[in-house]
């Protein structure tokens, strides 16, 4: 007993001399790459990490999941400070003015120029590329898992109450509900306080700016104005809606966030990415009918594209130059249509450029069962050109800014208190951290 | 009879003291001395030229009423969080204390949820008190809202002071517990046979006797419930501060304005005003309460 613990010890430490002598042997450049991703997308990632590590010899890419999008800022930016930055890091959309403005990195369209890959940039969907782009349209880092907000609904409802049209305006939305009410049904539609669908992808499609100075693209100097658009309306609306039950509060706090709500059928209708299409489809009864659409707008309103949700990656200055080869191999391989159909696939994240897209249309991907509407997000997302109001969100701690806005629909959903008075508020508060931003990073110009 | 043990050399103590020194410069004094850097600048994420503005970032926080809030909710979660698991862990030390049978075994379990880490818990209470499908949702049912943590504040801070005093009375336990069995057994034994019964027997021997170490878990309460890593992690577990700022206690603020907000200077300004607190509370503490605390 004894002597086959010391063996297997003994076995285990030789395998391990031998696993440490060969990559030395082969002179392999290590390099780091931290992400956010957690659980089964986590996964997906170490997958593509091997993937690329088995797919050439002179480089070992080493994947680390931070455990979440706000870890991983932080933990780059300790890093950073400690001189200890991983030569990638994936930073979500909040986080982009961050890092564009640290003079922490190393912009995309430079590395691969100097490390000799030809990138066709206008490859690139605008509406992705434009939220990470400069304002002329110079990628500093590059998209990887996009997405963007759509709208679920339960067709087995739907059938059940009588509704026979998809719900592709807010008018027939609310009348679905009243008929789902009818039918019986608690909870017609569930959602919580992310402002990400309601505020963010809302003022988008409905072209009303968050902002001015193109909600932050033309300069630091912002100021926040969604007080004062069709939001405020919107906002109303749901909370007449909720007034009336047919909208229901779903929160964590409260027991059930809106993604269970909706697949264990409480809720029949919810907003939520793109990137949950697989996780509904998995978790939801076999033989339940649901379906995915474009968000809801407000009648005769013009549709515009939606906004990018999702992280993009950023190469960090300060890295030895032969890190850098490695980490432009590395970009360069998780681009090819191969890969990016893939990455597409395993996850619920929509390719990022028109060749994958049309790669995986022409594949027959999207009229297949567990995928099926998943090219809707594609279209939402490029359903017209940018305007100042599309192209993204360009605003310093905005972070803390979605916070500020969730905060106030709490108040508003949960205590009554008055909508424009709490809009009043948190833009009044989202100002204060646009003016705090603005002085922290005085002198630098948005480029 | 006074025969002391001096050492000659004084750099033979120094040098036994090291690591320990090295330790508490370290982890204490460095970071304390960044944060007041931070507190009077403008220290931008990344680092690089940080703008010194002098007292602005105090000025700010001040200013913010919110702030305010957060001092009432961070007052209120320290005193009544306090209050509780001393009075909680008392009465438990007191049965325990009277060696009834089983007393073994509700002594180990009374301490088992201080094993518990702070966010674990609030995890667990989280769904065990939700409103819509936890424990109170039958009673939800019949009396809409009679419980609901998401709606009002005042319930939110009670479901956060439950959880921080189900683990902690745990600790105060097993300290109360010790105390009363260095109460000679003697005293209450005399009073047992003059016929006084438990309760007068507690509260007018035990208790008293007590003093002391009541009076040691009083600071460590009060302190652990500013600014304990298991205040924030309940309240990050449960509330995320809401409902409407209604549980948002000066940790939680401090660590979601830095590290959510990015904002390192307000949030180190925030940092110096609880530090500030925290040693006025204690210099009260023991200025005024620990002199009546001593029985000959």
């Amino acid at each position: 007993m004894k002597l086959s613990v010391i063996q297997s010890v003994l076995a285990g430490l030789l395998a391990a001399t031998t696993l440490g002598a060969s990559p030395a042997f082969a002179e392999k450049t290590k390099f780091e790459f931290w992400y956010g991703l957690s659980g089964d997308l986590s996964e997906r990632v170490q997958d593509a990490c091997k993937k690329f590590n088995e797919s050439q010899a002179d480089y070992e890419i080493v994947c680390t999941s931070q455990n979440g999008y706000d870890t991983t800022l932080q933990n780059t930016i300790a890093a950073y400070r400690a001189k200890k930055q991983p030569a990638i890091t994936q930073i979500y959309d909040a986080g982009t003015l961050d890092l564009m403005l640290s003079g922490a990195f190393v912009p995309a369209r430079k590395l691969m120029a100097d490390n000799g890959y030809t990138i066709d940039w206008n490859n690139y969907f605008s509406g992705i590329a434009n939220y990470y782009a400069t304002s002329t349209g110079e990628l500093n880092s590059f998209p990887f898992n996009s997405s963007t907000a759509m709208f679920y609904y339960n067709a087995d409802a739907f059938q059940k109450a009588g509704i026979d049209f998809k719900p592709d305006t807010w008018e027939q939305v609310e009348e679905a509900a009243r008929k789902l009410k009818a039918a019986g049904y608690e909870c017609p539609l569930g959602f919580n306080f992310d402002p990400w669908p309601m505020l963010e992808q809302f003022s988008a499609i409905h072209n009303q700016p968050i902002a001015t100075k193109a909600n932050g693209y033309e300069g630091l100097d912002a100021e926040l104005v969604f007080n004062k658009t069709k939001f405020v309306d919107h906002v109303k609306f749901f909370k007449k809606m909720a007034d009336e039950k047919l909208f229901v509060v779903k929160t964590k706090q409260l027991g059930m966030d809106i993604l269970p709500s909706f697949t264990s059928q409480t809720c029949q209708m919810i907003q939520t990415s793109i990137a949950d299409h697989g996780t509904i489809g998995k978790t939801l009864p076999e033989g339940v009918k649901w379906d995915v659409a474009m968000l809801p707008v407000w009648k005769s309103t013009e549709r515009q594209n939606s906004l990018v949700g999702g992280a993009s990656l950023w190469v960090m200055a300060g890295r030895p130059e032969a890190e850098y080869k490695g980490a432009a191999a590395f970009l360069n391989y998780i681009a090819t249509p191969e890969m990016a159909e893939w990455w597409s696939t395993v996850t619920g994240y929509i390719p990022v450029t028109k060749t994958g897209f049309d790669a995986m249309k022409a594949g027959g991907f999207y009229d297949k069962a567990p995928y099926k509407g998943r090219e809707r997000a594609i279209e939402s997302l490029a359903y017209t050109p940018t305007s100042q109001n599309t192209r993204g969100i360009r605003l310093g701690g905005f972070t803390q800014i979605r916070k500020e806005v969730s905060t106030s629909l709490e108040a508003i959903f949960m205590q009554n208190a008055d909508v424009q008075a709490e809009l009043d508020q948190a833009v009044e508060r989202g100002n204060t951290v646009l003016r705090r931003f603005e002085k922290t990073y005085a002198g630098q110009k948005l480029n | 009879m006074d025969k002391r043990a001096v050492f000659k050399s004084w750099w033979l103590p120094i040098l036994f003291a090291l690591p320990q020194i090295a330790l508490i410069l370290l982890f204490f004094y460095w970071p304390a001395v960044a944060v007041m850097r931070w507190a009077f600048t403008l220290e931008p994420p990344f680092g690089g030229a940080a703008e010194f503005v002098g007292w602005a970032n105090f000025q700010d926080v001040f200013a913010d009423p919110f702030y305010w809030n957060s001092v009432g909710v961070s007052l209120i979660f320290a005193f009544c969080g306090t209050a509780s698991t001393i009075v909680v862990g008392l009465v438990l030390a007191l049965a325990v204390d009277r060696q009834l049978p089983g007393s073994g075994l509700f002594r180990f379990l009374y301490i088992l949820p201080y094993a518990i880490a702070g966010p674990a818990a609030g995890m667990a209470f989280r769904f065990i008190l939700s409103p819509e499908r936890g424990l109170m949702a039958s009673v939800n049912a019949v009396f809409p809202d009679f419980w609901n943590p998401a709606k009002y504040g005042s319930h939110a801070l009670v479901l956060v002071i439950v959880i921080f005093a189900w683990k902690w009375a745990g600790y105060t336990f097993i300290f109360l517990l010790a105390g009363l069995q260095s109460v000679p057994r003697a005293l209450t034994e005399a009073a047992a046979m003059d016929g006084a019964g438990p309760i007068r027997r507690a509260v007018d021997i035990q208790i008293p006797m007590l003093a002391p170490t009541l009076f040691f878990l009083l600071v460590i309460m009060m302190t652990e419930g500013f600014v304990g890593a298991d205040t924030f992690g309940i309240v990050h577990h449960t509330t995320g501060g809401g409902p409407n700022h209604g549980t948002e206690v000066m940790v939680f603020r401090i660590v979601d304005e830095a590290f959510k907000g990015l904002n390192y200077s307000g949030a180190s300004a925030q940092s110096i005003v609880l530090i500030g607190l925290i040693m006025v509370f204690t210099f009260i503490q023991f200025r005024f309460i620990e002199k009546r605390v001593h029985y000959k």
